[in-house]
């Protein structure tokens, strides 16, 4: 079982929803990186989505790609992202899942990329334009690094076609909650739960909602009908303002079981 | 990357989008299967084509042209003279069709010169479709002429003044717009790029061009010509003017690309000439990047070749040498535009200029007995002001 879905499941297992923060990697400096990536540790979350940045983030609202611009501005690459964490590799003890778009991949090499990043303590990846069908580009290289490669579910997606999704994710299944891009919403559509319940009922991978998610409700919300949440561009928000009162709460309504 | 699935052309192409995407590029493939060969479809298509564009366009003969270089006879497809002159009007109209025998009652779309964006504009003024169209802020500027038809056509034109603000960030921006209103939209894609079924979708709209200028030129000439130029932004125009010749050996094809300042200079739009391959709007295809994969900013001074990429099916026309890929920097395009000005009392748009640069140094290792034929895209109405500032006019 890969690193990532067991630290989920060691999550659930205790009554939690695994709490997954998507970072910015880059956004007010790469020197950021270890201590932002730390005190979420320190915090209790599952595991962290770190974001690379790319100049084309067509999955992204606003708020994650302003954060990817400063990150690019003062010169954030892959490789320096993939450096950085190397660094302080052994300080991290939850896994870390890259979240990038496939082109700075292929021009890093896609061989290479899987090492190093598994060298880096990056244990998933997740790859917004790539679809199922053409996962065989990074996969066999990931899979040989024990990368876990996690693919989006769509809302829109047939069910023949959620089905397949979810047999190939691995570590979990990253359930898009609203048809479009990330960013904070108020509310999402009412049939969601019947949605979650088809995917689960496909897999034993753990299901994670992401997308929207931006208040201790939505996360106590999707608690009930999955096995946890992303939360991305509040938290993006919070780290630039440095609110992390706010981080602490979305966190915090992830608990379920008794704090021991 | 070696994979083979679907949308390949050669290595290039491909479906590289978000999930949410693949459900609406799936049914529109499927759209597009069941009305490709569709009588009544093809029919009304070409009911529009012929009544409303005006086509078929003429393949004239440039006299002067030709005798200003004592070289091969050269002949232009004069697509500069569909309604809303350019060609970019056989492919919305083909796909506004299309949308609308899918039931979506909302179009969006991206535009870089403006052109793409008022045939768009028109095609859903004439077919009663909602139209929304982002244009890069930079562009806006350029091609203000543009904005305000698109306007009064109805359509509301959104500014991007994300990345580059150029045509790169409009496609962006419209595809997170059609991601977000997938169910009642379709996106009509511009040029022959993007995700599968879309470069497909659009030569088969544009190959009208090749498929007359096929017609033409045999019943003037009695014989296919030795070569063919057009220019590439996405690629639209040449694939459609080369596709139905691709077969024939014979006939040369050429592809120019926008050299900007310079291929060496860092500015310019000649992506096949840069050898570098990448992923960027759901295709694999040569593009402008650096070292890290990020992708660069293009630099042309027509609105229309400002792309950092180029079609899958052009990258593998490539590869194969089957097509031959040229560039021409902005200063010879506006000798190009004097040209045609002076010889033939053409204004040609300047996209459309780099193809008669080209042409006119081509011409000149060509013998009196052979034929060239330029694909003059569109016309110039909509550039008069930045070629009057490149000149050093006070119009703009
Ligand atoms: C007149 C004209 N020619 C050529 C182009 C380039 O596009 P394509 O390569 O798709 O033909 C444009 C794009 O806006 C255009 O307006």
């Amino acid at each position: 079982m890969s690193q990532l879905k067991e630290a989920i499941l060691k999550t659930t297992a205790n009554g939690d929803k695994a709490f997954v923060p998507y970072i910015m990697a880059g956004d007010g400096g790469l020197e950021k990186l270890q201590p932002t990536i730390l005190r979420l540790q320190e915090l209790g979350v599952t595991a962290i989505e770190v974001g690379i940045p790319f100049t084309d983030p067509v999955a992204d609202g606003p708020t994650i790609e302003r954060a990817g611009e400063r990150a690019l501005a003062n010169g954030t690459t892959l490789r320096k992202i993939i450096e950085t964490l190397h660094g302080f590799a052994d300080q991290i003890t939850i896994p870390l899942v890259a979240m990038t778009y496939l082109n700075p991949i292929l021009a890093y090499g896609v061989e290479e990329f899987a090492r190093d990043a598994q060298a880096a303590g990056i244990r998933g990846v997740i790859i917004p334009d790539m679809p199922l069908e053409e996962r065989d580009i990074v996969h066999p290289a990931l899979k040989s690094e024990g990368v876990a490669l996690i693919q989006l579910v769509s809302l829109a997606s047939s069910s023949e076609r959620i089905e397949r999704l979810t047999k190939a994710s691995e570590g979990f299944i990253y359930a898009v909650t609203v048809n479009g891009i990330t960013g904070a919403r108020q509310s999402f559509a009412n049939e969601l739960g019947e949605h979650f319940k088809k995917l689960l009922s496909y897999t034993d991978t753990p299901v994670l909602a992401g997308f929207g998610i931006s208040t201790p409700d939505h996360v106590k919300n999707f608690g009930t009908i999955c096995d946890g949440v992303i939360v991305g561009s509040k938290i993006v928000d919070s780290l630039a303002n440095e609110d992390w009162a706010t981080i602490e709460d979305l966190v915090k309504a992830s608990r379920v079981a008794p704090v021991k | 990357m070696t994979t083979t699935t679907k949308g390949r052309f050669g290595r290039f192409g491909g479906q590289f989008v978000p999930e949410t995407l693949m459900t609406a590029l799936q049914e529109l493939e499927e759209a597009y299967d069941k009305y490709k060969d569709d009588e009544a479809f093809q029919s009304e298509l070409s009911y529009y084509l012929k009544n409303y564009v005006g086509r078929e366009t003429p393949l004239y003969f440039a006299e002067r042209l030709t005798a200003q270089f004592g070289g091969p006879k050269i002949y232009l497809k004069r697509e500069d003279l569909n309604h809303t002159g350019a060609h970019k009007i056989n492919n919305a109209l083909g796909q506004a069709l299309l949308a609308k025998r899918m039931g979506k009652k909302k179009i969006v779309a991206e535009t870089g010169a403006g052109q793409h964006g008022v045939a768009t504009a028109t095609a859903c003024a004439l077919l009663g479709l909602e139209c929304i169209v982002y244009m890069g802020a930079e562009d806006v500027k350029r091609q203000a002429l543009n904005v305000f038809r698109m306007e009064l056509l109805g359509t509301k034109v959104i500014g991007v003044e994300k990345g580059s603000a150029t045509l790169k960030d409009a496609v962006n921006e419209a595809l997170r717009h059609w991601v977000t209103n997938i169910e009642e939209t379709h996106y009509i894609l511009g040029s022959a790029m993007g995700p599968h079924p879309f470069p497909t979708i659009v030569r088969d709209f544009q190959r009208v061009i090749g498929d007359e200028t096929r017609q033409q030129i045999l019943e003037l000439e009695n014989r296919l010509p030795d070569a063919i130029v057009a220019c590439i932004g996405g690629g639209s125009n040449s694939i459609g003017m080369f596709y139905p010749f691709v077969e024939d050996q014979d006939v040369a094809l050429y592809g120019v690309e926008a050299a900007g300042h310079g291929v060496d200079t860092g500015k310019h739009a000649a992506a096949i000439h840069s050898g570098q391959t990448g992923v960027l709007h759901g295709a694999y295809m040569y593009l402008l990047q650096d070292e890290n994969g990020f992708v660069q900013e293009a630099h042309s001074i027509s609105a229309g070749l400002d792309y950092p990429g180029v079609g899958p099916e052009h990258c593998h026309l490539h590869d194969s040498g089957r097509a031959t890929y040229v560039n021409i920097t902005d200063d010879e395009a506006l000798e190009g535009v004097k040209l045609l000005c002076r010889t033939e009392g053409i204004l040609p748009a300047l996209e459309s200029a780099h193809a008669i640069a080209y042409a006119s140094k081509l011409a000149k290792t060509m013998s009196p007995d052979e034929l060239l034929v330029i694909c003059l895209s569109g016309r110039g109405d909509k550039d008069v002001h930045t070629i009057s500032s490149a000149l050093g006019g006070d119009l703009a």
